[in-house]
């Protein structure tokens, strides 16, 4: 659905709702996905992020993203700086992933806790991006909504049991999506929800033996 | 929000609600904020617009790759010589939010960072015009009313340059800024409705051809011109000229014209002035310095 803040809007740091806000935007879901900032992190530049991404800031808006700077933070001009100082280790490097893939998509190669992720999303025009594929899982998050991302061991009833511990703290859910690598395997949920999830909810979910790991994506504003 | 000005028009109309009401109080509705939160934040909007064409006329802001800045000022120092001041004031003002937006700078997306210099200049001068001013009340009204026209062409249209071209992008911002100053001058509904329709079918056409990729140039002249181009329409529409096709259909073609649009001319760099010699010449003064980090 449009909003009269995506015409009136976003407030951002030029020069490209594309290139600039919606490359920020990636880099703080991609953070938000990874549970925080990336103690290093490879990023891979597809197509007109490659091509053309220098002069429009993209590097450095990522960069920015990752360390937590919202696409309105007059910081992402010096976010080099700001990120060195935070003591993020990045990388870039051009990938050309072929004509399917969306013409200004990045991959996120992220290191942290001992732990790998790598996030893909694209930024999708009007500052507006969507992330969709996370360590091979299909997602779609676009930071509309309140998000948290479950990975669990994949059994029976785990659904139904994240399910009731959000109605009991009254989250009302927008869309709840799954994915499974296999039977018993590894299952990957998305759940976007109208307000944000309480930390209690968070924690009751974090609480399942069977959950890996759960992150909270915020709304992007 | 309205997929089309019929829709909305007729709503003000049926309802004996001002425009701007109709809009504040659909988005109200469908995205469940208080009226008063969305004028409080259009309120800081026109903030950042002002802000940034501050900025930009002091002349000092330059962009990474050295093709802009400092232009606004030039051109504020150094006119009027044909027209009459208010014309320099504005294509002066729609340089100058490009510029910073070219540099880094805060600017407002309206609705597109590409296009961010058109409406701020044609909202913010003529509320100076205006003796006394418009007051903030009715520049947050006109902003809605802008708000909701570019709403219907995000709907029937587009407003990204790489799927419309520029038409879409300050086309749509000029067509909002048509149909806001017709509003702000006490135009009717059918005065609003015509603005927008004369001001697109001018734009209709034209091309997304950055050189070197970048929201530079032509982008920082573009806006100045699209900013003329709704004040044009708005004069014509005000003066009860006519247009035979309704601004919806005008809309439509709009959103036709950049579907048929070669890709060589939405917004690659492969086409238009950027496949120029000229253009080719400067983008090789790029820079390309990209450091990567490691923490020391």
């Amino acid at each position: 659905m449009v909003s009269l803040f995506d015409i009136l809007g976003p407030t951002m740091v030029g020069p490209s709702s594309s290139h600039t806000a919606g490359a920020c935007r990636l880099g703080l879901i991609a953070r938000a996905v990874a549970g925080g900032m990336p103690e290093s992190v490879r990023i891979q530049l597809h197509g007109s992020f490659a091509a053309t991404g220098e002069g429009h800031g993209t590097h450095r808006a990522i960069v920015g993203g990752l360390i937590g700077l919202a696409p309105d933070d007059l910081r992402l001009r010096e976010a080099y700086d700001e990120a060195k100082a935070a003591g993020l280790q990045w990388e870039f490097e051009e990938i050309d992933l072929g004509d399917e893939a969306h013409p200004n998509t990045a991959i996120f190669n992220v290191t942290l806790g001992g732990e790998q992720l790598v996030i893909r999303g694209a930024s999708l025009g009007g500052g507006r991006v969507e992330v969709s594929e996370i360590d091979g899982f299909p997602v779609a998050l676009g930071g509309s909504y309140h998000t948290l991302v479950l990975l669990a061991h994949d059994e029976p009833g785990t659904i139904a049991a994240v399910a009731t511990v959000l109605a009991g703290h009254h989250v009302n859910l927008a869309t709840m999506r799954v994915d499974r690598t296999g039977r018993h395997q590894d299952a990957l949920m998305t759940i976007e929800a109208d307000e944000p999830v309480s930390e209690p909810a968070v924690g009751a979910i974090r609480s399942f033996p069977w959950l890996r790991w759960a992150r909270v994506v915020p709304k992007i504003a | 929000m309205h997929k089309s000005i019929e829709s909305l028009i007729r709503d003000a109309e049926q309802s004996g609600r001002p425009l701007p009401q109709v809009v504040l109080d659909r988005e109200s509705a469908e995205m469940g904020i208080a009226p008063e939160k969305i004028r409080a934040r259009i309120g800081q909007t026109l903030g950042v617009m002002r802000g940034a064409i501050a900025e930009g006329l002091e002349g000092k802001v330059r962009s990474a790759s050295g093709l802009t800045g400092g232009r606004s000022k030039r051109l504020w120092d150094d006119g009027p010589r044909i027209l009459g001041p208010r014309v320099t004031t504005i294509l002066a003002r729609a340089i100058s939010t490009l510029e910073v937006n070219a540099a880094m700078g805060l600017i407002v997306a309206a609705p597109t960072a590409g296009a961010a210099g058109v409406l701020p200049a044609i909202l913010i001068s003529v509320d100076e015009f205006a003796e006394g001013g418009m007051g903030e009340d009715r520049l947050i009204d006109a902003m809605l009313v802008a708000g909701g026209v570019g709403g219907v062409i995000a709907q029937r249209a587009s407003l990204a340059g790489a799927e419309g071209g520029c038409q879409a992008e300050t086309g749509t911002a000029a067509a909002m800024g048509a149909a806001a100053v017709t509003w702000l001058h006490g135009g009717t509904h059918e005065q609003i409705s015509t603005s927008i329709a004369l001001c697109l079918q001018g734009m209709l056409g034209l091309i997304c051809d950055p050189i070197g990729g970048l929201v530079e140039i032509p982008c920082i002249y573009r806006n100045a011109s699209a900013a003329m181009q709704a004040i044009a329409a708005a004069e014509m529409a005000l003066a009860n000229l006519d247009f035979p096709v309704s601004a919806d259909e005008v809309i439509d073609v709009m959103g036709e014209v950049g579907r048929r649009m070669p890709s060589a001319y939405r917004e690659t760099a492969m086409g238009g002035l950027a496949a120029t010699p000229s253009a080719q010449r400067l983008v090789q003064i790029r820079p390309t310095k990209r450091p990567s980090g490691a923490s020391s």
